[in-house]
């Protein structure tokens, strides 16, 4: 192993002769054919390492086709895991291990691999059929294409079929199962417990008897291969990470994001409605919503992604947490809703998971690029706050934050995930229930106004002096019945007006309104470890939180210092950002777009940030990062402090 | 939401403070002035009212009604009010749409909440002609019509509202005209306690761009012989002594007759409540267009769960399965692991 260190020999080994090695961290990828079953095999990967007490960071990496042609590129799905024995940020630039089922996966992923890694293959696929179809004009295990890294080819095919006919499988149904084989086997070199995949395998097929033998057969044949066949010399351990005492689970983005409006909702004492489309990567959403009717839980599947936020947009008129969901296109078609509930000031929330675009662009791959949408895509003064979680569990806080700012301030809310993050898993501490905030509303009941005759009636856009969020009625008060509708509106009443001077006035107070909110979110902070000393600044946003960390992190142990503020509110900014910003001598943004933070940041303070930018679908390595700061900085590497710094994560 | 009695009100209580702003003798008024009779006779709240309609000259009218009130966007009132109707099945949900809002832009969202049977009373103000934006041929304009936008005549066939909704399998499907209050208050009534997706269609005058559109069937002296009223359980049959029928033929076809050539006994009986949409969309499709005999009236009512309530109840057997929500366990489902202290 080059990279991954620290390599004591310990006394623990499985084989006579085979030693096992202690890490302290490992980068794997399973790589196969979309139906493969490669992120099923990684995820469970991740889980038992997990429980096992490891930090975790993973980066599912699978293909727009739900089933490309079998065997070429296009169809190769890949999932890949950092574990670890401390805390770690990203899920590796470079995997250590590859494991590969066939050609085609070998082809896409081996240019990842570092040098010197372990690359599995299962050289049962590479027959001259799977080989021209992936387009190696020769065998790669043959022709010298991996030298330099360590290759174990392993007939997992045959193998899995070999265990399978002895339970009467047939040999198609049991190919199936080689990605159990794979999971065994890697179980193995990693010193995995199998006990609780063995269970895990028996509950999730339990309603499918020969399936779950087969899996379990190839499972543990695959853990047994790596024991007992004298391929590999030793094997590996990653002790778990210390981590802060508590309760954890491992969890994706959406998955938290999902249980963090279910979360919002109880805190707020209301019904949740979910209106959305199905749209990737947002759908994961819908369907986990859909499984909690018992929270009080209303899921609607729209016909178009404009009724998805419409009837969630409805269902807030009534008094509901209303949420929609959705991801690229999607996001345009939702625009002239948003601007109707900015003007009818009623609390939405809308949750985009951020793709590659333009238009349909790359549905799978990640993307930061719809800040600038979020900001200004819709006609007309349209202002609304605009939140971004940084890493997977951060999602369940921030769609209860997104949720508190909608309903205090009775506005729509765009909560920015993306691709990354949604389907990217990292061990989460359990919040307890009484440390979830209290963001409770309360509905208007009666009448706000006296009017000059004495009697009082009710004003549906007469304003809270201190927040200037306008009053809650929601239909079935008796009294308080009014109109509302994307018209302006006359200040105060509410009438439709068409006066010029109150335009102008209610185009600033809803603008006051949203740039009021500063003052209620918490000021950005600044990872620095030298206030004062140090010479950049890095100012990031979503889920380039780990990458820009990570790099962060290798630069400091060249003895350099910089520091680190990422944000989680892009509208309005946090009070203190300009402060901040001013405070050091150089800024550097790194974005997954082309550099859109850095305009509104450029726009608003006059500050001289420099872009760093990555628009290729997949997150920044943080060596990428360091080399930016470095470069910032006019650092040049010296000979025999290359970048791949050797314990480039330890914190 | 109270279960007390439910206070007496007038046409008045249910008018807003707002001046009403259509043009002159445009047939909304008629129609405004049909509702808020109607809704004093219905036994409902004002509070728990709820207008909602998307844009468009009908689109005003929430404007107009003293119940809680939205006005939305372009074609989207269904989709809004489904999210409000399936939220709040103690509301009463109308939604006003004409025919360029309901059948144009927002044609997707009216025929998804007919299918599925959202508790919402649609009120299709058809007048076959853009009125807000001033005169351009809607998708209800008769082929040929000649209009700002179309000044060598519109290239396209119409849709017919009742067809349409008929062929959406909406539950309950009627017209009525602008010059009738009586017949609308009657349809509206029906619709108004249909539960389900009630879509009425009203041929209304717009007497600025298209005056005249429907005279040819609904002037004081023109109905008798060209609007068939549909009476379920009854023969159909219209003119002034009742001397016209409609009969199904031999060949599955329907054909207007004479009640003296057939005999009463041989003219169809209508039925809204047949399964079948099938003859009810051969009914609709009797007239070409508003200048032949055409029935009014109710189209179809049948019964089929209301979404609202089969959600509703899917929840409650959600709850009864697994128990009321617990948060903290859902954040311990995915299994955990310990870190001591
Ligand atoms: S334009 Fe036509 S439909 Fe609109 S208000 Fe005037 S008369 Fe009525």
């Amino acid at each position: 192993m080059t990279s991954t260190t620290t390599d004591r020999q310990t006394n623990g080994s499985h084989r006579e002769g085979a030693p096992t090695i202690d890490l302290d961290r490992v980068v794997v990828r399973f790589a196969g054919d979309s139906g493969d079953g490669m992120q099923l095999t990684g995820t469970r990967f991740t889980t038992v390492s997990a429980l096992f007490g490891n930090d975790t960071a993973t980066l599912p990496d699978f293909p727009a086709e739900i089933r490309a042609p079998a065997g070429t590129l296009a169809g190769v799905s890949a999932f890949q895991v950092q574990i670890s024995d401390h805390d770690i940020l990203t899920p590796g630039d470079a995997p250590n291990v590859l494991v590969a089922m066939n050609p085609a996966a070998l082809k896409a992923n081996i240019g990842t691999v570092a040098r010197g890694g372990i690359v599995i293959v299962n050289n049962d696929a590479f027959d001259d059929r799977a080989l021209e179809k992936a387009g190696y004009g020769s065998n790669p295990l043959l022709d010298g294409t991996l030298d330099g890294f360590r290759v174990y080819e392993v007939p997992m095919s045959s193998l899995t079929m070999e265990v399978c006919r002895e339970a009467g499988v047939k040999p198609r149904d049991a190919e199936r199962s080689k990605n159990f084989f794979a999971l065994g086997l890697v179980s193995w070199l990693y010193s995995r417990p199998t006990e609780s995949t063995i269970e895990w395998i028996a509950k999730r097929f339990a309603d499918k008897p020969q399936v779950l033998d087969a899996n379990t057969r190839a499972f543990r044949a695959g853990f047994h291969f790596g024991e007992t066949a004298e391929l590999f010399e030793s094997n590996y351990q990653v002790h778990p990470a210390t981590a802060l005492p508590g309760t954890y689970t491992d969890v994706t983005g959406n998955t938290a994001l999902s249980w963090g409006l279910i979360a919002a909702a109880r805190q707020a004492r209301l019904g949740l409605f979910l209106g959305s489309y199905p749209i990737t990567p947002a759908s994961d959403i819908l369907h986990e919503l859909s499984k909690h009717k018992n929270f009080g839980v209303r899921t609607f599947q729209a016909e178009d992604e404009i009724a998805g936020i419409g009837a969630a947009l409805g269902a807030a008129f009534g008094g509901a947490l209303g949420v929609t969901t959705t991801s690229g296109p999607g996001v345009d078609l939702k625009s002239e809703t948003i601007g109707l509930a900015i003007n009818l000031e009623l609390p939405l929330v809308v949750v985009d998971i951020q793709r590659g675009g333009p238009s349909t662009g790359l549905p799978t791959k990640t993307e930061q690029s719809d800040l600038l949408h979020a900001m200004y895509g819709r006609h007309g003064e349209a202002p609304l706050p605009i939140v971004a979680p940084s890493t997977p569990s951060q999602c369940f806080e921030m769609a209860i934050e997104a949720a508190r700012l909608a309903l205090k301030y009775r506005t729509p809310v765009i909560l920015l995930s993306d691709g990354y993050l949604a389907n990217g898993s990292e061990p989460w501490r359990l919040p307890t229930l009484a440390e979830l905030p209290d963001i409770h509303v309360e509905f208007a009941t009666e009448a706000n106004h006296s009017d000059p005759d004495g009697s009082s009636s009710f004003w549906p856009y007469q304003r809270d002096p201190v927040t200037l969020a306008r009053p809650w009625a929601l239909p079935g008060t008796p009294g308080l019945e009014h109109r509302i509708g994307g018209l302006e509106k006359a200040d105060g009443t509410g009438n439709v007006s068409y006066d010029p001077v109150n335009h102008e006035k209610m185009v600033r107070i809803r603008a006051s309104k949203i740039a009021g909110i500063a003052h209620d979110i918490p000021p950005v902070e600044v990872d620095d470890e030298h206030p004062g000393g140090s010479e950049l600044l890095l100012v990031g946003w979503g889920s380039t939180y780990g990458a820009i960390a990570a790099g962060v992190r290798r630069v400091r142990k060249r003895g350099i210092h910089v520091a680190h503020a990422h944000l989680t509110h892009l509208n309005p900014f946090p009070a203190n950002l300009g402060e901040v910003l001013a405070s050091y001598r150089a800024v550097l943004v790194p974005e997954a777009n082309t550099g859109q933070l850095v305009r509104l940041l450029r726009a608003e303070y006059l500050v001289e940030a420099r872009s760093l930018t990555k628009i290729q679908g997949v997150p920044f390595h943080a060596s990428e990062i360091e080399e930016a700061i470095l470069d910032a900085l006019g650092v040049t590497p010296q000979p025999g402090m290359e970048l791949q710094s050797p314990v480039e994560e330890a914190s | 939401m109270t279960d007390t009695i439910v206070p007496q009100t007038t046409r008045k209580d249910w008018t807003s403070d707002q001046e009403v702003r259509w043009c002159p003798g445009c047939g909304d008024y008629s129609i405004l002035a049909a509702v808020q009779m109607l809704l004093p006779e219905l036994g409902v709240r004002r509070e728990s009212t709820v207008f909602v309609s998307g844009i468009g000259c009908a689109a005003r009218f929430p404007y107009y009604m003293n119940t809680y009130g939205m006005h939305s966007i372009h074609g989207r009132a269904p989709a809004i009010a489904t999210g409000l109707a399936v939220s709040r099945p103690d509301l009463d949900v109308w939604v006003v749409s004409g025919d360029g809002d309901a059948l144009s832009i927002g044609g997707n969202h009216l025929i998804h909440a007919l299918r599925r049977n959202v508790n919402l009373t649609i009120l299709l103000f058809n007048n076959q002609i853009y009125g807000l934006t001033k005169g351009q041929y809607s998708p209800t304009s008769e082929q040929g019509k000649v209009t700002k936008s179309t000044p060598f005549g519109s290239l396209e066939t119409p849709f017919n509202p009742v067809s349409l909704a008929l062929g959406a399998e909406a539950t309950f499907v009627a017209r009525t005209h602008d010059m009738d209050r009586k017949h609308m208050m009657e349809t509206f009534r029906r619709a108004h306690f249909h539960r389900g997706a009630a879509l009425v269609e009203i041929y209304q005058n717009c007497n600025v761009f298209n005056d005249g559109a429907f005279e040819a069937i609904t002037g004081k002296d023109a109905r008798a012989e060209k609007l068939i009223p549909l009476v379920d359980g009854e023969p159909i049959r219209f003119g002034a002594e009742g001397e016209h029928g409609v009969m199904l033929d031999a060949d599955g076809r329907l054909r207007l007759v004479e009640v003296s050539d057939v005999g009463v006994e041989s003219l169809l009986v209508h039925d809204e409540a047949r399964e079948d949409p099938g003859l009810a969309f051969q009914l609709s499709r009797l007239a070409r267009g508003p200048f032949e005999p055409t029935p009014i009236g109710v189209f179809r009512a049948v019964e089929r769960p209301e979404y609202g309530d089969a959600m509703t109840a899917q929840m409650a057997r959600a709850e009864e399965a697994k128990g009321v929500g617990d948060l903290g366990a859902l954040l311990r489902s995915g299994g955990t692991w310990t870190v001591e202290a």
